[in-house]
């Protein structure tokens, strides 16, 4: 983690307000933040190690914990209610494998005419996820693995 | 010879399979011999016809949808190439009634040209307006945006010429120009749409801004949960060259906190710190992004910009009703047939885009609620789709625009538990900094669920509560999350009993 914590000082030395651009590139790098690299942040931006833990811990998009396998994240807002989202989140709940399949809620994907919309591993979309389409895709990802 | 077929590249899109369709035209191509050239343009915003695969011809753009992988050999079996007929064969798009009706303006090169081209941007009328600025003094630019009548479409409708002489008239060796991407209301994309399909026109809106009030620095802050506006952002700017001049701008990542959508909370994130909302005065236009003065506007208030310069601000202001000028692009989401993007002067009424556009429930019941302007919007019964969409007329019903999105449920919906989730968001997404509404929130969960229990008694003591959050609150997640509580409360009064 040093190593990667180093390249990824250097890349953003000169940026004023770089934390958020180095929690994110640390994150990409090791699928979540580890609790030892707050100290190492915080001596490298002359931040307090508390400013930095509440900076992690407030944000919803960072991890503390390597995640699962696949991080399946089902739109829970509005306009996905309005078109079943509850009835698939409660489904999808059912697909939960620990280190396999992580299931959780995530607030508008900007998909919002064509819902009920999920994401898979942070980059993959599908809109109109019918609960068997949802379970074609959860057969996909066990193939794929 | 080459065929030129745009497959869009939009996030609505490829949740539909567009990726995929787009690779079994490259693979039918190759395996016929044929040489195709797939353009990954935005989206028209008619989100049932997608993936809308558009195929340039003789006769002009030639439009199929919504096209799957099975659909692809067929359709060049029927010689799509040429305009072949085919079911899936809708013709010149442009020509289709949801957009004839339609008056775009700040969206209207969405979906037509290839949003990582500088090139076809200016192809298609764009950068005249950064031409006209760089000729113009900072103040004559500043009154072209006053005179337009152009009011912010984050939500708040602030005139943007204000805020910008604001700027202009602080002195300060720096000053920024701050977009705000974080497009986190339910019922919202045209933000999306617009970084995903035509990035140029924002980038264009944010220098002209730039030349105004005397700022070389420009941030675009955007949701984590928009990774395909990040990289459509990232690729037009690295494409950009020397089209920006000493300009400069740089793409920021948010974290999944919608209360950062709140100016002032944007900006303690860009600075690297938790999204805590400021307290005001002062001004961020006088004291904003590293105490410097900034100017802040919604994705498609600065996209609206290059055409009131190019144009002039009597063609824009020119559109509109009342002290609402120029056009909203209004977002149709959640249960409705024809979902999608309907841009259209401010006055149209509320049933012409449910039903005209809309065409009413996509389950085949009746509309009973519609939702506008967010998670922080009213709840609108169907004695209120006459209201005509104006900035002033959603306000004197104890409604907001918002940002334009427009969620419609039918009559299955139970208003008790919308109102319990309105309560539940604002406790999630609070800040904290002001007790009304992070204590606020979880009691009206509280008493929501003691009410839908039986409690009819309690009601009172919401109304109390929310009128508490209302007057209390610093910003606008605790002060109008009573907007759904009490409109749920006031018109559909049945589902709390």
């Amino acid at each position: 983690m040093n190593a990667i914590l180093k390249t990824i000082f250097a890349k953003h030395q000169d940026r004023p307000g770089a934390l958020l651009p180095i929690l994110h590139d640390l994150q990409h790098a090791l699928g979540y933040v580890p609790d030892d690299a707050g100290p190492l942040i915080a001596k490298e931006l002359n931040l307090s190690r508390a400013e930095v833990h509440g900076v992690i811990t407030y944000y919803h998009h960072f991890r503390r914990t390597p995640p699962d396998r696949h991080v399946v994240q089902v739109c829970c807002a509005e306009a996905c209610q309005a078109n079943g989202s509850e009835a698939l989140a409660a489904h999808a709940a059912k697909h939960m494998r620990n280190g396999e399949v992580d299931v959780e809620p995530v607030y508008c994907l900007g998909l919002c005419s064509i819902g009920p919309n999920i994401q898979i591993d942070e980059t993959e979309l599908h809109a109109q996820v019918t609960l068997s389409k949802f379970d074609a895709l959860m057969q996909e990802l066990g193939d794929g693995k | 010879m080459s065929v030129t077929v745009y497959v869009p590249g939009d996030a609505a899109a490829l949740a539909l399979g567009a990726d995929k369709v787009a690779s079994a035209i490259a693979a039918e191509a190759a395996r016929r011999n044929e040489k195709v050239n797939i353009v990954r343009n935005g989206s028209r915003g008619l989100f049932w016809l997608e993936p809308l695969v558009e195929v340039v011809t003789a006769q002009g753009r030639i439009a199929y949808g919504p096209v799957t992988v099975a659909d692809v050999p067929k359709l060049f079996a029927a010689d799509f190439a040429q305009g072949g007929k085919h079911a899936l064969h809708l013709g010149d798009i442009e020509t289709h009634p949801y957009l004839v009706k339609q008056q775009r303006v700040s969206l209207r090169r969405v979906g037509i040209t290839d949003p990582r081209s500088l090139q076809d941007y200016l192809a298609h009328g764009g950068g005249k307006g950064l031409v006209a600025a760089r000729a113009m003094q900072p103040a004559a630019i500043v009154q072209a945006v006053t005179d337009s009548g152009l009011r912010g479409r984050g939500g708040a409708a602030f005139p943007t010429g204000i805020k910008w002489k604001t700027v202009l008239d602080t002195r300060a060796a720096q000053k920024y120009i701050v977009c705000n991407a974080d497009e986190g209301d339910s019922g919202t994309f045209s933000d999306r749409m617009l970084m995903e399909g035509d990035p140029y026109c924002l980038i264009e809106g944010m220098a002209i801004a730039g030349l105004a009030v005397g700022a070389n620095k420009g941030y675009i802050y955007v949701r984590s949960e928009y990774p395909h506006a990040i990289a459509a952002l990232d690729a037009a700017l690295e494409n950009a060259g020397e089209w920006l001049g000493d300009f400069n701008i740089e793409v920021r990542m948010g974290a999944g906190s919608y209360v950062c959508g709140e100016e002032t909370a944007m900006l303690e994130s860009i600075e690297g710190r938790r999204g805590i909302v400021r307290s005001k005065p002062p001004l961020p236009a006088i004291s904003g992004l590293f105490g410097q003065p900034t100017v802040i506007n919604n994705v498609i208030t600065f996209a609206s910009v290059p055409d009131i310069l190019a144009q002039g601000a009597a063609f824009y202001s020119g559109l509109g009703v009342g002290r609402s000028r120029g056009t909203l692009p209004f977002q149709l989401a959640g249960n409705i047939k024809f979902g999608g993007l309907v841009e259209v002067p401010f006055g149209a009424t509320l049933r012409e885009l449910l039903y005209d556009y809309g065409g009413g429930s996509r389950s085949g019941r009746p509309l009973r609620a519609v939702q506008v302007g967010g998670p922080l919007g009213a709840y609108l019964p169907a004695s209120q789709f006459d209201t005509v969409l104006d900035y002033e007329a959603f306000s004197s019903i104890g409604a907001a625009l918002g940002h334009g999105g427009i969620v419609a449920f039918d009559d299955t919906v139970d208003m008790a538990k919308q109102a319990r989730y309105a309560m539940q968001f604002c406790a999630n997404e609070s800040c904290g900094k002001c007790t009304p509404c992070r204590i606020g929130s979880t009691r009206g969960v509280e008493v929501i669920d003691r009410i839908r229990a039986g409690a009819s008694e309690q009601i009172p003591l919401l109304r109390s509560l929310c009128d508490t959050m209302t007057h209390g609150s610093m910003c606008a997640m605790g002060g109008m999350t009573p907007y759904p509580v009490l409109s749920a409360l006031e018109h559909f009064a049945e589902d709390f009993e």
